[in-house]
């Protein structure tokens, strides 16, 4: 109940801001106003193309970048050899920030969305491999060789023994990089012009459709908010059997 | 022995890495590729210069105090929120609603507000960069031993002291986690601000060498970037393991036993 007083109570402060004229209404249009200019936006057919192309863009991605970061941390994760060979590189490269490929991505493939594929990927790929290096890490001896003693082999091992063990840590990884994989699709969009809500926000500001343009900053952040959700929801789907989401249910 | 063996796994990838890449662009012209030579010899040539006082040290600065400013500003809203029940429940979920609005659309939005300026790529960073910092504190806040919260009320240390010598301490290690995203997440919001909007910074820099097809000066600039990201988790990771050494060999005690 206080958290709804409290959206309502940011609300008024932001319709009494322009209102008052504290801040000029032409640059900060009054509540009110913006949340009609939303609601017009959801009866448009443009609007959801756009929110589709970014979702696309999320997507195609996040799936990439998951695939490609749950095969190489299994095999990196499983080695010693590797893990070791690999670790200062995977280091240095995590760092380097996705958006100093904007230039890149723009010679390669300029406005399409292979562009925002391009960041999404590279951004969301780290959070994935690391969280499964350390969940690959965390097997518990003893049980892989009981494993072992029972004459599973190595396919048997890593369906049974080390995917369980990795999950937790992946799903707390798909999460982050869900979030993260949406600051890139909109990044990409507005910055590189790829098509999208991103590049709609830019044409708004540039355009002078004021409202229009917070609206849409509105709408993206509705989208972060359904895709924190619906992450925590697959996380505890996928997670129904561990103990951290058990204990939740009976607490 | 050991130590050579330890340089060897941190140097064989890359190094072998760095051959392909020779190898690959032997003898070639690749338009977008450039050999690492020419990379080397034009980062030289375009960082070591002027450059690196107009362009290279602005941007650095700017991404310090916006990312200080936004340490600051999350830690003291944080425990505030954080310790008071009736605030928690009134603005957690308007806070959240910000959190998930992706930072890169406030640039426009406060390009509108404060104009192109460097207190608007300052303010960027801040709004981008609070966020990871105050919810990460007021769960560590929130999180605090209720033993030791109740020992230190028994013991009347109250206002300033409990705050310093129990709140802090027990929320810094959720404090450092926050920080560290938000460290990353300065960086991407000052290269997207520069981007944007600006006529001077490393973003604006290189968008230039690649609107004028200079590739070679454009990897440099990514490459300077990449440096400036690695330099950053660097620090990051010495203050980490100095501000938390209590916390580290805690855990340790905790996994011995």
């Amino acid at each position: 109940m206080l958290g709804l007083a409290g959206i309502v109570g940011f609300l008024l402060t932001w319709e009494l801001i322009p209102r008052l004229g504290i801040i000029d209404a032409r640059y900060l249009p009054p509540a009110s106003e913006v949340i009609a200019a939303l609601a017009r936006d959801f009866t448009l057919t443009a609007f959801w193309v756009s929110v589709g192309e970014t979702m696309k863009a999320w997507f195609l991605g996040l799936l990439i970048a998951v695939v490609l970061a749950v095969l190489l941390g299994f095999i990196i994760g499983s080695s010693n050899f590797l893990r070791k060979a690999t670790n200062s590189t995977i280091e240095f490269l995590r760092p380097i920030p996705s958006v100093a490929l904007i230039p890149l991505a723009v010679l390669l493939f300029g406005v399409k969305i292979e562009s925002s594929l391009l960041l999404i990927v590279y951004a969301s790929f780290w959070q994935v491999l690391i969280q499964v290096l350390y969940g690959v890490a965390d097997v518990d001896m003893v049980a892989n060789n009981t494993a072992k003693t029972y004459g599973l082999g190595t396919m048997a091992r890593i369906r049974y023994v080390v995917f369980p063990t990795a999950l937790p840590y992946l799903m707390t990884g798909v999460r982050l990089a869900g979030a993260v994989a949406l600051v890139l699709a909109i990044t990409a969009e507005l910055v590189i012009g790829s098509p999208g809500l991103g590049r709609e926000i830019a044409l708004a500001q540039s355009g002078g459709a004021i409202s229009g343009m917070y609206a849409l900053v509105l709408a993206t952040g509705l989208i972060g908010v359904l895709i924190n959700l619906l992450m925590r929801f697959i996380e505890k789907r996928a997670l129904s059997w561990h103990s951290s989401v058990r204990s939740e249910v009976i607490v | 022995m050991k130590s050579v063996k330890t340089l060897g796994y941190v140097l064989a990838l890359p190094v072998l890495l760095v051959l392909a890449w020779w190898a690959s662009t032997l003898g070639t012209v690749n338009f977008f590729v450039p050999t690492p030579a020419t990379l080397v010899k034009k980062f030289a040539n375009v960082w070591f210069s002027e450059r690196f006082f107009t362009d290279v040290l602005p941007s650095i600065g700017r991404l310090l105090v916006g990312v200080v400013a936004a340490i600051l500003i999350g830690v003291v809203g944080g425990v505030l929120i954080g310790s008071v029940r009736w605030l928690r429940a009134l603005l957690e979920p308007t806070l959240e609603f910000f959190r998930a609005i992706p930072p890169p659309v406030l640039v426009p939005v406060l390009m509108l507000l404060l104009g192109i300026t460097d207190t608007m790529k300052v303010v960027v960073i801040i709004s981008g960069c609070v966020w990871p910092v105050l919810l990460n504190t007021i769960e560590g806040v929130r999180a605090v031993d209720s033993v030791l919260s109740d020992s230190s009320h028994t013991y009347g240390i109250d206002g300033w002291a409990r705050v310093r010598y129990l709140v802090l301490p027990s929320a810094s290690p959720q404090i450092m986690a926050g920080v560290r995203q938000s460290l990353s997440l300065g960086l991407i919001l000052m290269v997207i601000s520069e981007m944007f909007a600006s006529s001077s910074g490393l973003g604006f820099t290189i968008v230039q060498f690649q609107r004028s097809f200079a590739i070679p000066e454009m990897w440099s600039g990514i490459a300077v970037l990449g440096l400036l990201g690695v330099a950053m988790s660097f620090i990051f990771q010495w203050a980490e393991r100095n501000i938390l050494r209590w916390y580290h060999g805690q855990k340790e005690v905790e996994n011995a036993a």
